[in-house]
């Protein structure tokens, strides 16, 4: 009940953030009725759960997007460094890592990450196998040192895994 | 004063922006194969849109159409791995050859 109430309360923000009108009843009151409505569709098809709208990962999602973004921008220069220097000393590599994440959210959210970096692309996932592609041998150390997957556990269960 | 400052930022972040994604072009033509190729486009959706939505930010101030980009943003990052990972795993799946490794199809391949 507590998850639909704030599914509606972030669409109904959407809803103003996008349309830019606060003083139209017309305008304000389909909002609330294109709001009540998905979240009546949504809670009849049972997706308002942990996975579909994960609140409980608000206060560490603040934490981690920051660290994550930081991340990319440091891949996003040693890719284009392989990619501008004349010898293009690239070394690319398949191999598999074991994710320590308990659930599939956790998995989800630490599968998007090695993706989103550039470097590494998550290609295969079977249970906690993770079959990853690296463009150098560094970027893959950097998956196998296991720092990202650390930070998406604790962000998964603050509680189990002490920082 | 302040104008000038902000566009000359704003202008910093668009033209750091413009050389990613021109970087990541570079990559796709360079790179050997699917595979490496993926990782230089990926520079094109994470640093390249991330600087030109950033620069486009600081233009349009603290206003709904920043706060507009910065949704754009948000919904590259939560889509381009997906698209990503789904062209990986399809070219995987199809059995193209990585490049670098001797094996029919990339299972089971060696770590560094």
């Amino acid at each position: 009940m507590l998850r639909s109430l704030s599914l509606g309360a972030v669409l109904f923000a959407t809803w103003l953030l996008l349309s830019g009108f606060y003083d139209d009843p017309l305008l304000l009151g389909l909002g609330v009725v294109s709001t009540v409505l998905v979240v009546y569709i949504a809670h009849r098809m049972d997706v308002i759960d942990h996975e579909g709208h994960p609140v409980q990962l608000s206060f560490g999602g603040v934490m981690y997007w920051p660290w994550l973004l930081w991340e990319i921008v440091k891949s996003n220069i040693g890719v284009a460094k392989v990619i501008l220097s004349p010898s293009m000393p690239a070394t690319p590599v398949f191999f598999k890592i074991k994710s320590s994440q308990k659930t599939d959210l956790g998995r989800t959210i630490y599968a998007n990450s090695i993706t989103l970096t550039p470097g590494t692309i998550t290609v295969a996932i079977d249970g906690e196998d993770f079959l990853i592609h690296a463009l150098t041998r560094e970027g893959a150390k950097g998956v196998m040192s296991g720092k990202m997957d650390r930070k998406v556990s604790r962000l998964e269960a603050p509680s189990e895994t002490p920082a | 004063m302040t104008t000038t400052l902000l566009d000359v930022i704003s202008w910093a972040f668009l033209l750091i922006g413009g050389a990613s994604v021109i970087i990541g072009t570079l990559g796709i033509l360079r790179l050997p194969d699917v595979y490496t190729r993926m990782h230089a486009a990926s520079i094109t959706d994470t640093l390249g849109a991330g600087m030109i939505v950033a620069g486009l930010a600081i233009q349009g101030g603290f206003s709904l159409v920043s706060a507009k980009l910065f949704l754009i943003f948000v919904f590259l990052l939560f889509t381009s791995p997906v698209s990503t990972h789904a062209l990986a795993k399809a070219a995987l799946t199809a059995g193209v050859t990585p490049a670098g490794t001797d094996r029919k199809s990339g299972k089971g391949a060696e770590a560094p």
